[in-house]
């Protein structure tokens, strides 16, 4: 790999302050010697308390490895991970696997994009919650199945009591999703990662569990990482967006900074791309070419250069850095770049009108 | 992963488009031929088109099975179960020329007396002889071609009642579904040593064929059975529906989706099973339900025999028993390889 | 497809017949529910499709949206008979396909194919494109000149824009995207007329739905094709689509133009649908207003009397919406065209702003019997004894 800038470019801390989680040159490797494949590549963010961060991205740009890296769920062997991972000052990377146990759960939790298997399908609903709570915080059985119940309560589970004594596949999708988000609140964790949380969801129970999301993140203070592949949800959810390509942090701002005025080619091409319900009909969609196949390595120059539709010759020579971008387009901004766009793209997105026969 | 540079084959060289519905269709619509004024736009936006898809490499295809093939050559489980299992059939093969001595031959007579039924071994005999005097190696290394036999040929008999059975069920579904499984299910019920027994034992004479045929029969059920199972799947599978919307016809359905894509797990059944054929001859043979002719020797056979003798020289029923336990080993690992190398999940 | 089409106000419902590809009429789909250990024994029926009527232009995209279990998909495989209706008739061309079997309904085939959602999932992983491409061209005689049948190739992948290389190579060599072009093309080569679309690009990453889309778009103008687009995404269907219907539980409850439905949603539904879409602009998603709708998607295996969305509905009445199933119908309002129809007894009032939305207490529904998503899990039970 080529040499990193990253922690160099990076500013300090978006509000003042201490952060919660810090994560500096995370990366993460799979397999080795020739085969090896860079999920995570020198990914660098802060997470203040109360704080909803969101990582972007689609499909392999790495940002479930990032947060499983984070987590250390990511399997012990056929992996190796760089970088600290700083929370409240302890580098959870070189903390050993059972002390690690004992911040999960506890400290810090995950919900995934899958519930159902996420539960175990054999033991009731409510071992399930209150096993968590005697775990980390030695409750007795009584009165964790208590605070089991008031917590099904507390994510909109109707008649919570009566639930506790059920097993997952009694209860729908929605629901089953807003258990194992009582399951990562049950000890009040100070940072929640939401990976992919509502993709397997219809809009309607997606609606419901966004908003249980921002109501929890509001009322408890919990720092919250939202990983996905929706812009909508970030654009109602997130304070700070990173958006991930090829393993890299290729753009970072402000929700409303982003989405006014994406600077990297890649965001950008995403924004126009998709079609959007506010918008007059009729505007031909943009897509972005090719696939994630067609990426470059990092090393080579930009991996998304063969995708770009601003591509300048230096893109395929020379790898971009994470550098601050310009202030006025918004605080703190960071872009990875040789060419960013200096308009929105949806601003002089062709219509059906021009550009069809 | 990558391809770096402009892929080769986003040149152009794109026919007209009005070629698309005019040379083939029966029919063809007015509206289907461009006016030649949009021809030049038509044609931008098709090198558009191709760009927007991504590369391919120019590479010919890799099928499946030989993307396994690729996985396997790498895994050292699978290329010691290949040895194992080539040297073997090499064995097997060059069978007389190996062998030392004629197995048949009773070199060592003169050494078996009632109070040494066995005899030691020896220079020119590096494992000594049987009761009969005959050379063990050299017994062992003929007896591999009988093993060989039985085993191929019954897991080969096995497979193909099975895939007839497994395709009937899982092909044709409904009734005849329900009466194979039916006579499968039965089959399947009867412990199936018992009934490789009984098998054998419905025959006069006992011989090599009635051991293959009963090993073959016991087998059946359970290709069949992995079979319609695993074509149940496939024809709950998008692509088999997509071709039913094709409006192919279904026997094509059958043997040309759904039958491809479920052997996988019968190959791998199959090396699984030849390694429990030749345990099982073994058994048959042991249980004097074999070829009763010991001038052709036969590990299993040989283990039979070895019995007798068993308390005061056990070696002689070990070589035969090892001989049996390695080769089964082999086959074992290659089929567990492949069935690894074969799933969709393991890829990559 | 969005300007090719200008569409025509009609007086009633019941368009002019030349104009219309696809008539259904009254469809049902049940699947039984069967139980026991040596006898089965029908227990109840899920409702999967529950009387739906829908006509479809010539020409035309249709999108229909719904949620996962509401049986869209279902609705999408009974028009192709891949299964079977319970009741009802699907017109396609003036034929009734529900009444074809055999050999007669194999050659009907021609004339209507699907897309899928998954584009690996149902491409055979052991065929070639070449293959793939040829089978159906084969099933219906259309590869009988091999010269020919060479040029239809060429021209299937060019359309869809795919490099001549891809005829040798198999599914799994190519990026989702690329798949779902194979698909598409494969559908294509017997030269159908009608296009039946189900979630052709919710399994793709974002950058490329849009790819997908905007080709879905340039064949239909090329080929003069008509589409049945299923989906969830309202943002993708409202893009592609000149008429949308809005399904719930079996049946449609909204019917109208794409623009008119979502300036003017009349069923509450509907407004709950379209206010739950993220739309990826902050200063839209803090300032609207969403209809969050309480529990979840009742039972079709149990489904509510009189309105199937009485048990979530926002405006509910205590009179009419439990007792009596409203039908779809134009409703008397200014400025709603004729083929603005809703199934809703309230609609007037809701849209006047006479009735306010209330307080809707969490009704939960016994999953276990629809603990999988109806669509995939009962449709292909439905499948196994109805190979053509």
């Amino acid at each position: 790999m080529t040499t990193q800038a990253s922690t160099t470019a990076y500013p300090s801390g978006a509000g003042g302050g201490e952060p919660l989680l810090s994560v500096r040159d995370l990366t993460v490797t799979f397999g080795r010697g020739g085969r090896a494949f860079t999920a995570v590549d020198h990914v660098s963010f802060d997470v203040q308390p109360g704080q909803t961060v969101g990582l972007v991205g689609e499909s392999g740009c790495g940002k479930s490895v990032t947060s499983l890296a984070i987590m250390q769920l990511l399997p012990s062997r056929g992996n190796t991970v760089s970088g600290t991972v700083s929370f409240a000052g302890e580098d959870l990377l070189s903390l050993s696997d059972a002390q690690m146990r004992d911040r999960r759960g506890r400290d810090l939790a995950m919900i995934f994009q899958d519930p159902l298997s996420s539960l175990n399908p054999v033991v009731p609903l409510g071992t399930q919650v209150a096993e968590v709570l005697q775990r980390h915080k030695g409750m007795k059985n009584a009165p964790a199945q208590k605070r089991a119940a008031e917590l099904l309560d507390k994510v909109g589970i109707p008649d919570p009591t009566r639930r506790l004594k059920e097993y997952p596949h009694q209860l729908s999708g929605g629901m089953r999703q807003r258990a194992l988000i009582a399951m990562a609140l049950a000890c009040e964790p100070r940072l929640l990662i939401a990976d992919e949380p509502t993709t397997a969801l219809d809009v309607t129970i997606q609606a419901q569990i966004l908003a249980l999301l921002k109501e929890l993140v509001q009322d408890s203070g919990t720092a919250l990482i939202m990983i996905t592949h929706d812009l909508g949800v970030v654009a109602g959810l997130c304070d700070e967006v990173n958006v991930l390509y090829g393993g890299r942090i290729v753009e970072r701002a402000g929700r409303h900074d982003l989405f006014a005025r994406p600077r990297h080619p890649y965001t950008g091409g995403l924004l126009a791309s998709i079609p959007r319900l506010t918008e007059e009909r009729g505007r031909r969609l943009t897509p972005v070419p090719g696939s994630v196949a067609d990426n470059i390595p990092w090393d080579h120059g930009c991996a998304f250069a063969p995708r770009c539709a601003s591509e300048i010759g230096v893109c395929r020579e020379r790898t971009p850095e994470l550098v601050p971008d310009r202030p006025e387009l918004g605080a703190d901004r960071l872009l990875r770049c040789h060419n960013p766009l200096e308009s929105n793209p949806l601003d002089d997105a062709p219509t059906t009108e021009e550009s069809g026969a | 992963m990558t391809n770096p540079g402009p892929a080769p084959d986003l040149t152009p060289g794109v026919p007209t488009p009005s070629t698309t519905g005019a040379t083939t269709d029966p029919t063809p619509d007015a509206r289907r031929h461009g006016a030649l004024g949009a021809l030049a736009d038509r044609k931008k936006k098709r090198i558009d088109a191709l760009a927007e898809a991504g590369t391919i490499s120019s590479e010919e295809g890799v099928s499946l099975w030989q993307s396994a093939w690729r996985r396997l050559r790498r895994d050292p489980v699978f290329l010691i179960g290949a040895v194992i299992v080539l040297l073997f059939v090499l064995v097997a093969i060059l069978a007389p020329w190996l062998a030392p001595h004629d197995p048949r031959a009773r070199d060592l007579i003169g050494q078996v007396t009632p109070a040494t039924p066995i005899p030691e071994p020896q220079p020119g005999y590096p494992l000594g002889g049987d009761n009969a005097g005959r050379d063990m190696l050299s017994r062992l290394i003929v007896g591999s071609r009988q093993t060989l036999i039985v085993g191929v040929l019954a897991t080969l008999g096995g497979l193909a009642g099975g895939l007839v059975l497994g395709t009937l069920a899982g092909g044709i579904s409904g009734w005849v579904d329900t009466i194979v499984m039916r006579i499968v299910d039965v089959m399947l019920s009867i412990p199936s040593l018992l009934m490789a027994f009984s098998i054998a034992a419905l025959f006069a004479r006992p011989s090599q064929w009635t051991v293959i045929l009963a090993i073959a029969i016991i087998q059946i059920p359970i290709f069949a059975r992995l079979l319609r199972g695993s074509m149940m799947a496939q024809r709950h599978s998008d692509h088999v529906l997509a071709a039913r919307a094709l409006g192919v016809r279904r026997p094509a359905i059958v043997f040309r989706h759904m039958l491809p894509n479920s052997l996988g797990p019968v190959i791998v059944q199959g090396t699984l099973v030849l390694a429990v054929s030749i345990i099982d001859a073994a058994a048959l043979s042991f249980l004097g339900l074999g070829n009763p002719d010991d001038s052709i020797p036969e590990w299993g056979q040989m283990l039979g025999k070895a019995q007798t003798f068993f308390n005061t020289y056990p070696h002689i029923a070990v070589y035969p028993a090892l001989c049996i336990i390695v080769v089964a080993l082999g086959f074992t690992l290659m089929g567990e390889s492949l069935r690894e190398a074969l799933d969709p999940k393991s890829r990559r | 497809m969005t300007t090719s089409t200008p569409t025509q106000p009609t007086a009633d419902q019941a368009l002019p017949d030349e104009d219309v590809l696809l008539d259904v009429r009254g469809l049902k789909v049940h699947f039984p529910i069967k139980k026991g250990v040596l006898i089965d024994r029908t227990v109840g029926h899920v409702y999967a499709v529950d009387g739906m009527d829908l006509q479809i232009r010539r020409g035309e995209t249709y999108g229909l949206v719904g949620e996962s279990g509401c049986g869209k998909s279902t609705f999408g495989r009974a028009v192709l008979q891949l299964e079977e209706p319970t009741e009802g008739e699907v017109l396609f061309d003036g034929t009734d396909l529900a009444s074809l079997r055999g050999e007669a309904l194999r050659r009907q085939r021609r004339h209507m194919q699907m897309v899928f959602q998954d584009p690996l999932g149902s491409l055979d992983p052991r065929q070639t494109v070449e293959q793939l491409l040829l089978e159906g061209m084969r099933a219906h005689g259309l590869a009988d000149d091999a010269k020919a049948a060479r040029a239809r190739l060429s021209a299937l992948l060019d359309a869809v824009g795919l490099p001549k290389n891809a005829l040798s190579k198999y599914p799994h060599e190519f990026s989702g995207g690329q798949r779902q072009r194979v698909g598409i093309a494969r559908a294509l080569s017997v030269d159908p007329k009608l296009i039946v679309a189900d979630e052709p690009v919710s399994a793709l990453d974002v950058s490329v739905q849009a790819q997908v889309v905007n080709l879905l778009e340039d064949l239909q103008e090329e080929f003069g094709l008509t589409y049945l687009v299923i989906a969830h995404d309202l943002a993708v269907v409202r893009h592609i689509s000149d008429r949308i219907g809005v399904m719930y539980l079996g049946a449609l409850v909204e019917e109208a133009d794409a623009d008119d439905l979502y300036t003017s949603p009349l069923h509450p539904y509907t407004r709950a649908l379209l206010s739950a879409v993220p739309v990826p602009d902050p200063t839209v998603e803090d300032t609207r207003e969403q209809i969050l709708l309480a529990g979840d998607l009742p039972s079709p295996a149990n489904p509510p009397s009189g309105c199937r969305f009485h048990t979530r509905c926002p405006w509910r009445q205590a009179t009419r919406c439990d007792t009596e199933r409203p039908q779809l119908r134009v409703v008397d309002l200014p400025g709603t065209p004729a083929g603005h129809r809703v199934a809703c007894h309230w609609a007037e009032q809701i849209a006047s702003g006479e009735l306010r939305p209330h307080d809707v207490d969490m009704e939960l529904t016994d999953q276990t019997l629809t603990a999988g998503p109806v669509d995939t899990t009962l449709g292909a039970k439905g499948l196994t004894d109805t190979l053509p």
